[in-house]
């Protein structure tokens, strides 16, 4: 949560905090050794994977940013956020074949038609919290299943949306390797957003709420309207991505909107790292990864292996991938400190 | 001292599944007064405080804060409108540094907080105040701690930073000094005596020699209603208060 105002020696006093602020107090050189290595291994994807896994991860890497700006950066477990990533991806579909708009502008509108939903769903759900939080918005997200399931003239019922166009000034996007980075500028975009969120005075407050509702009632927060504006943030950014999984399959089906989605965001943020932020492109993009390889050898029973990985991540390293790396470097750089 | 009532209660009453807490409360609260609440553990101190901060809405009753009706309205509402209130266990964002907490309560009362497009240095704009603050509770040297590892009157000493950085009318305090030695007692006395000017403070206290050294007016709880209230030299002198609550305390002078 710092700046780099703050990231003199005397800040890391006191017990290590919390992954993204441990790589926030890291110097200056590291963060943009960091943001280097990223954008290098960003533009390089398509060269070393299957491109079609590349354009999932992509995707994946905004869903999980999204789920966890509520679950690291305010507190919220949302267990429904494949309502917003499925309407996206609908609503994107849509667009597309109807309207035969570009394909940004068919994500857009995806993500805005996801943050419009999120506006009710969460002005629900923000009064609840914990356990009741996540129950309110899987139920939501049951019931825009079960719609989206009904009405088939407009969704495709149990065959999906099928031959969703991907057009954008006339460029033959059709292979999936150029569409990758068709896509990437328009994921930085959304991480970068995420990221501006998390350190803005909105995302300051945020923590606050996170960590101590009350107290920031006491100080005049309307603790409510912070949670449902960081809520529809969250929907948009996973619309983004939805948006993104629509047009990189050409293809959507209810699976976009079934629990089990949601439940993948949740298991990719914790691996990578609950309020790290960039834990959940790390944590996207090896599961995506494994996924992939298990179901190209065959193996029928993913579900069991991502489950296991929960368990693993949940019992292992609470941390995540991300967390504990930036403990371990924070320990290496106190030790060599002194 | 004794001016207008700035806070005042009428009637208020709160129940928690059949046990009534706080019972037919009145309150007035003058005006730039210092007042104390005392009384048993279980008097109804710290309902009392919910209620008029609206942690918790009254079963009955009203609140009126400058003369205008307050009861009910949210938390965050009641302390736009000038009031503050610091927790009987302290209540502070453990992960965020003493100065992240000062600047967060400074930048409430604006809109800054909504800006979720705009950088968090934005917030540096409040660094000055906040590094002043931080220096009249005698934190200074510890602006960049997280709070979670300052010591206990420490803590306190940050809860007392950030209710005052809201620049509140009336300041509510619960047990200032609780759990602190002796030095920090002291401290935290003096401090109050000096930010108390210009403003209203509402404490719930414990210990009589704070009270005697602070409040212009003690109200007195026994089970949830006002079993006397007066200076405090005239409540510490009433039979009923030696009896129900001071007599204990005072033989141990």
């Amino acid at each position: 949560m710092s700046t780099a105002v703050d990231s003199e020696p005397g800040a890391r006093q006191g017990p290590a905090r919390s992954g993204l602020v441990a790589v926030a107090r890291a110097p200056w050189w590291v963060r943009y050794a960091l943001l280097a290595a990223g954008l290098v291994v960003a533009l390089w994807l398509p060269n070393g994977l299957y491109p079609a896994v590349a354009v999932d991860i992509l995707c994946w890497a905004l869903f999980a940013v999204s789920v966890d700006l509520l679950l690291g950066f305010t507190g919220l477990m949302s267990f429904g956020h494949a309502a917003f990533w499925g309407t996206s991806a609908y609503v994107a579909g849509i667009v597309a074949i109807e309207a035969g708009l570009p394909f940004p502008l068919a994500v857009l509108t995806g993500a805005l038609a996801a943050a419009v939903i999120a506006v009710p769903i969460g002005y629900l759900a923000v009064k609840r919290t914990g356990i009741y939080f996540a129950m309110v918005t899987l139920a939501f997200a049951q019931m825009i299943y079960y719609v989206a399931n009904k009405w088939g003239t407009v969704t495709g019922g149990e065959n999906g949306l099928q031959a969703v166009p991907r057009e954008l000034g006339g460029m033959d996007l059709t292979d999936e390797y150029y569409f990758y980075y068709a896509a990437l500028p328009i994921t930085v975009l959304g991480l970068w957003a995420a990221w501006r969120i998390v350190n803005s005075p909105f995302g300051r407050v945020l923590v606050g709420i996170r960590d101590n509702p009350a107290r920031a009632r006491a100080l005049g927060y309307p603790v409510h309207r912070y949670k449902l504006t960081a809520f529809v943030l969250s929907a948009f950014l996973a619309g983004l991505g939805g948006g993104l999984y629509v047009m990189g399959h050409q293809f959507v089906s209810l699976d976009a909107l079934h629990w089990t989605t949601s439940g993948k965001a949740v298991v990719v943020v914790v691996l990578g790292g609950i309020g790290t932020l960039w834990g959940g492109v790390v944590g996207a993009g090896l599961l995506v990864r494994l996924e992939d390889w298990l179901s190209f050898s065959g193996f029928e029973q993913i579900g069991l292996v991502t489950g296991a990985i929960f368990v693993l991540a949940v019992v292992l390293f609470r941390k995540g991938i991300w967390g504990s790396a930036a403990a371990v470097a924070a320990r290496w750089s106190a030790g060599r400190g002194k | 001292m004794a001016g207008r009532a700035l806070l005042s209660a009428r009637g208020l009453t709160r129940d928690f599944r059949g046990f009534r807490a706080v019972d037919q409360v009145d309150l007035d609260v003058a005006a730039e007064s210092v007042h104390a609440l005392v009384g048993p553990n279980g008097a109804g101190k710290t309902t009392l405080f919910n209620l008029l901060t609206g942690f918790l809405p009254p079963t009955a009753g009203t609140i009126e804060l400058a003369g205008r009706d307050v009861t009910g309205l949210p938390p965050e509402r009641v302390a736009r409108l000038g009031v503050a209130r610091s927790f009987q266990i302290t209540s502070l964002f453990p992960q965020l540094s003493a100065r992240e907490h000062v600047e967060l309560a400074l930048q409430s009362p604006s809109g800054l907080g909504w800006r979720f497009w705009r950088s968090a240095k934005l917030m540096g704009r409040y660094r000055e105040r906040a590094d002043e603050l931080l220096d009249m509770v005698g934190l200074a040297e510890l602006a960049e701690v997280p709070a979670e590892a300052l010591a206990y009157g420490r803590k306190r000493a940050l809860e007392l930073a950030i209710a005052l950085a809201l620049d509140p009318k009336v300041l509510l305090l619960d047990e200032p000094t609780a759990g602190m030695g002796l030095e920090d007692v002291d401290r935290t006395v003096e401090l109050i005596t000096r930010v108390r000017r210009g403003r209203t403070v509402v404490m719930v206290e414990h210990n009589m020699s704070v009270v005697g050294r602070l409040a212009d007016t003690v109200t007195v709880l026994q089970a949830g209603t006002v079993l006397v209230e007066g200076p405090y030299e005239q409540v510490r002198a009433d039979e009923r208060v030696i009896t129900a609550y001071l007599g204990a305390t005072d033989a141990a002078h």
